[in-house]
């Protein structure tokens, strides 16, 4: 037994041995298949990217043929490096950095050496570089801008990361893909499936013909088109009227949640981003942190929502039933409680609510806020009930809308202020600033511009969206086409509607209306604060305007944020009822209000607080630091 | 006396060498770039190393038989000295720090550990005062068996410390119990089946077959002479297995790294993964089963000249094989392996000197393991460990390593009418 047992397991290991290869070898023919495929040469079929049309059918992006130098770098044998590098018009750096990008990667699988050249650049390389084994020309198609605007929700275009190839078999080194906004959200609808193409191999790597007669092949599928709810007149005149500006504009058509109008300040032209000054271009645009053009202000910056939100309020209290429409409010310049003060500008008093909105007057929303906070039996529970009142309108979380970026905004429950106050104390009057939309609330425009759409449809509003069809069929998505209610019964809505109608009339926009359009809307002017050597300070307040036309059939809801504009009517009120117009009109006649703006700039407003030296906001106060 | 060397055993040598450095000329012929990488070929250089280890064998041969017996210790604790000295001079490659380099070329001292460590314990276990029933000697024993394995381990190269399980064969034929192997593979079962089922199964598994024997053994009660079956046993039996299958399933999840775990589940087929960690088993299984019945000829694997197979001139090269020469090429590696270590036990069984019998154990062990760990991992039967495959795999520390191993045992062989106790 001591003797037989290394001879019995080896004697048992070896015939399982041999039974794993007669299993491998003889019996399962896969590996013979994969083996082939494994070597075969593979050449890749791009088809062609879907296009992208504004919602009037309009092209806004388009492709147009690019062609890449590729290299498989075990093909490569000894060349002619100096004619080589002249050819391609590259140093030879930048051909040693590539070649070990290559192999690093795989050094049988292709990878582009000189990415997107243009025609005329291609087409002297295409006989010449034949004499060069391991190098060929790929043929790929690029976007092509018809539009120069857009930039942020449009998105772009790039060569895939190396863990995206990971995470994804589709892509390999040299792909592009979307990398933001429409481009990214949808990639897989745009970009299609590439064809395979094999080829049988000698054992030298060249290719001699189709395998199998093509068996194995794949045919690309070319990418579907898609049909924006962006309107290309808003989103060009948007842009022209945010010139010299920051902020964001973003228009709803409130029936649909369809996004009219996405537009950003800083912007630039998309079409920098395609050919060879392209990492050039976004490397300045990633670079640039104190403009910030790449960040889509529409969906993503939070600024305090200003007065707008005291329309919310005024639902809000009608809802919880703490005020009559006719109970009038006393402003005596502001409001007092205890021993502060809010201050308010000046016009009559006491105030009812169509003209407390009319005038935006602090006092009558402070004290309306308390009431609502102060009808339940504890703080905490007051502003829980509040903030369930707020959320139900989209603010304060994520929208879902169809875009890959985004920010939540910030409705303060209970429970923030309890982890501020961990040992009680506060009450309505401590959160005050919110009855103003002030303090501890922050919202993004694209929330503003949907909560004007759940206003504009008396209670309830459609998840704001980007796609209007993939090759011509309509968004089915419930996501999109769900009515989502808010938590306002629809006969509170009148009123507050009135009121904005009166800001129009009356109020403090009375100078913007437009002939022949109801419009409603809601002047806001956001205190704002930066940080300078550590040191808050005060900077020009954002200039914020909500709206909706017409009054009794909405067919757009708009929010504009202007940064450091000052007044709400001053820059954002004309911009948003320039917007009402071109939109419901088609043309302006309101070109007084057009012409001011156009030659408006607020660079100089920018450039204060990078100066260094104390400077003036909101045209009077000196700040210090 | 004149020494007469074993033919055989050196013939099977010739002809793995050959089959192997044809493998590694077909396999390394796939690295030319052109200009960019015109280093030295992997089969130019393993055919100079061929040629020194042809010089070594001489030398080998050549010195006083008993030289072996007595420097035994001595060449251990160099052995050993070389493996500590690694922690200070050794050079890192691809992640283990396992190099000493010299030059241009480099030594792997684990390579030359196992022959220094298979004296070593034929030397001690030869010593007439020496018992394995004997728990002192056990543990001693079991000490020069493991400090070479506990240098090595954290180099990191688990593969060459798992060869150090070749010493069972050797201590086996000496009369350690077969109950350690019992135990072992035991303990081997319940660590896959709690990984497979989990230990909740197990455990309950375990007290089915334990209540089972229990209750058969109690059937020979009546046997007068052997002791009556204890239930409180079986108890404490079932509990240690309960308790073991349990802390597996903690260790798997808690102690292990992912690709410790990765290499395991690949294998046990629980997930499936030909890109990442899997890639090297799938294309290996591959490259093999690609070959068919005769293969596809010297020089015309598809996969091993696209170089799709990594590590194919070292710990793949079966797979050249089993690509280029097919079922019968790769057969015919089993094969010799196999005759190989039938004809080192048949060699050692037929020692005078109870040194020479435990070393020929040692060697037929340790080339079992690698037989058994490499070709099984090739084939995707066990989890990847990077263990080279002898006098095939690339590599001038290996081939020397093993060329030493086997032929101090046929120079004793040679001498054995000479050699006794």
């Amino acid at each position: 037994m001591k003797k037989l047992l290394l001879l019995s397991i080896a004697t048992i290991t070896g015939l399982t041995f041999l039974g794993r290869l007669f299993y491998l070898q003889i019996i399962d023919d896969s590996s013979k298949l994969k083996s082939e495929l494994n070597a075969l040469k593979v050449v890749y079929d791009y088809p062609e990217r879907g296009f992208v049309y504004d919602r009037n059918g309009e092209l806004m992006v388009a492709n147009q043929v690019a062609y890449d130098v590729m290299i498989i770098p075990r093909e490569v044998k000894a060349f002619d490096t100096l004619a080589l590098l002249e050819m391609l018009h590259v140093d030879k750096k930048y051909l040693n950095k590539k070649f070990e990008e290559a192999i690093n990667w795989s050094p049988r699988r292709p990878s582009v050496l000189v990415p997107q050249l243009t025609q005329p650049e291609f087409a002297p390389l295409q006989e010449r570089l034949r004499k060069y084994p391991g190098f060929y020309i790929q043929r790929r198609t690029l976007r092509k801008y018809m539009v120069n605007h857009s930039a942020h929700a449009l998105g772009y275009i790039r060569e895939v990361s190396p863990e995206t190839i990971l995470d994804d078999p589709h892509y390999q080194l040299g792909d592009l893909a979307g990398k933001s906004g429409v481009e990214l959200q949808y990639e897989e609808e745009l970009r299609g499936r590439k064809g395979v193409k094999r080829f049988l191999r000698d054992r030298f790597g060249r290719a001699l013909e189709s395998y199998e007669d093509g068996r194995y092949d794949t045919i690309p599928k070319a990418g579907s088109d898609i049909t924006l709810t962006l309107d290309n007149v808003l989103q060009e005149y948007g842009q022209q009227l945010m010139t010299n500006k920051r902020g964001g504009i973003v228009a709803i058509e409130p029936k649909t949640g369809e996004i009219l109008s996405l537009v950003s300040a800083p912007f630039y032209d998309p079409s920098i981003l395609m050919g060879r000054d392209r990492s050039k271009n976004i490397t300045r645009l990633i670079r640039d942190t104190i403009s910030t053009p790449t960040y889509n202000r529409g969906l993503q910056a939070i600024y305090p929502p200003g007065s707008p939100f005291k329309v919310l309020n005024a639902l809000i209290a009608l809802q919880e039933g703490v005020v009559s429409t006719t109970e009038g409010f006393r402003c005596n310049h502001g409001y007092s409680y205890g021993n502060r003060k809010m201050g308010c500008h000046a016009h009559a008093s006491p105030l009812a609510m169509e003209a407390g909105i009319a005038q935006s007057c602090n006092a009558y929303f402070a004290q309306v806020y308390r009431r609502i906070v102060e009808s339940k039996k504890t703080p905490t529970q007051g502003l829980n009930n509040w903030n369930k009142h707020v959320t139900s309108f989209g603010l304060g979380n994520f929208l879902g809308n169809d875009l890959p970026v985004g920010q939540k905004g910030r409705v303060p429950d209970g429970d923030y202020y309890n982890k501020i106050y961990p040992n009680g104390g506060w009450y309505a009057t401590t959160t005050i600033s919110n009855a103003i939309g002030q303090g501890e609330v922050s919202t993004t425009p694209i929330q503003l511009a949907n909560m004007t759409a759940a206003i504009a449809n008396q209670g309830y509003f459609y998840t704001p969206h980007i796609l209007k069809k993939i090759d011509g069929k309509p968004l089915t998505d419930p996501a999109y086409t769900t009515k989502r209610y808010t938590t306002i019964d629809k006969k509170h809505f009148p009123v507050v509607i009135e009121g904005m109608n009166q800001v129009y009339k009356a109020g403090t926009a009375s100078r913007l209306q437009v002939p022949g359009i109801e419009i409603c809307g809601k002047t806001g002017t956001a205190e704002n604060f930066t940080k300078i050597n550590g040191r808050t300070v005060q900077l020009t307040d954002h200039s914020v305007f909500i709206a909706f036309a017409p009054k009794d059939n909405p067919k757009i809801a708009i929010a504009v944020f202007v940064e450091n504009g000052h007044y709400g009517a001053t820059y954002a009120g004309k911009i948003a009822s320039l917007m009402i117009e071109k939109h419901l009109k088609g043309e302006i006649t309101r070109t007084d209000l057009e012409t001011w703006i156009l030659a408006q700039s607020l660079e100089e407003e920018y450039k204060k607080p990078l100066s260094g030296e104390p400077f003036r906001i909101n045209r009077g106060k000196l700040v210090n630091f | 006396m004149k020494p007469t060397f074993d033919i055989s055993i050196i013939l099977i040598y010739i002809a793995l060498i050959t089959i192997g450095w044809l493998s590694i000329y077909s396999a390394s012929s796939v690295e030319d770039y052109g200009y960019v990488f015109n280093l030295s070929t992997e089969y130019g250089t393993q055919l100079l190393w061929i040629a020194m280890a042809v010089f070594l064998i001489t030398i080998l041969l050549a010195v006083d038989v008993r030289f072996y017996e007595g420097f035994a210790y001595p060449v251990y604790i160099v052995s050993l000295i070389s493996l500590a000295g690694l922690y200070v001079f050794g050079k890192e490659v691809s992640g283990a720090t396992s190099w000493y380099g010299i030059g241009s070329a480099s030594i792997q001292p684990s390579e030359f550990a196992k022959f220094a460590t298979a004296l070593a314990v034929s030397k001690f276990l030869s010593n007439m005062d020496v018992s394995l029933f004997n728990t002192k000697d056990l543990l001693i024993v079991g000490g020069i068996i493991a400090l070479p394995a506990i240098l090595i381990v954290p180099q990191p190269d688990p593969g060459s410390a798992l060869v150090y399980v070749a010493f069972f064969f050797a201590l086996h034929r000496m009369g350690l119990s077969p109950w350690y192997l019992l135990l072992g593979l035991v303990a081997i079962a319940l660590f896959l089946g709690t990984l497979l089922i989990g230990p909740l199964y197990v455990s309950m598994i375990t007290v089915v077959i334990m209540i089972i024997v229990f209750l058969l053994s109690r059937k020979r009660r009546h046997k007068k002479r052997l002791a009556k079956p204890r239930i409180s046993l079986y108890t404490i039996v079932a509990c240690v297995g309960i308790a073991y299958a349990f802390s597996t399933s903690y260790v798997f999840d808690n102690v292990f790294q992912d690709r410790h775990r990765n290499r395991i589940n690949i294998v046990l087929g629980k997930v499936e993964d030909n890109q990442g960690i899997g890639y090297n088993s799938n294309q290996s299984k591959i490259a093999i089963g690609s070959g068919g019945l005769l293969g596809k000829g010297f020089f015309e694997g598809t996969q091993t000249h696209g170089g799709f197979v990594p590590e194919q001139s070292t710990d793949y090269i079966f797979t050249a094989i089993g690509e280029e020469f097919g079922f019968v090429g790769a057969g015919t590696v089993v094969i010799l392996f196999m005759l190989l270590i039938y004809r080192l036990v048949i060699m050692a069984e037929r020692q005078r000197s109870k040194f020479a019998l435990i070393y020929g154990y040692c060697v037929a062990g340790i080339f079992f393991i690698h037989f058994f760990v490499n070709i099984g991992m090739v084939l995707g039967l066990l989890p990847t460990v990077g263990i080279p495959l002898p006098f095939m795999s690339y590599g001038g520390s290996g081939l020397w390593g093993f060329t030493i191993l086997l032929f101090i045992f046929i120079k004793l062989d040679g001498h054995r009418l000479s050699l006794e106790d």
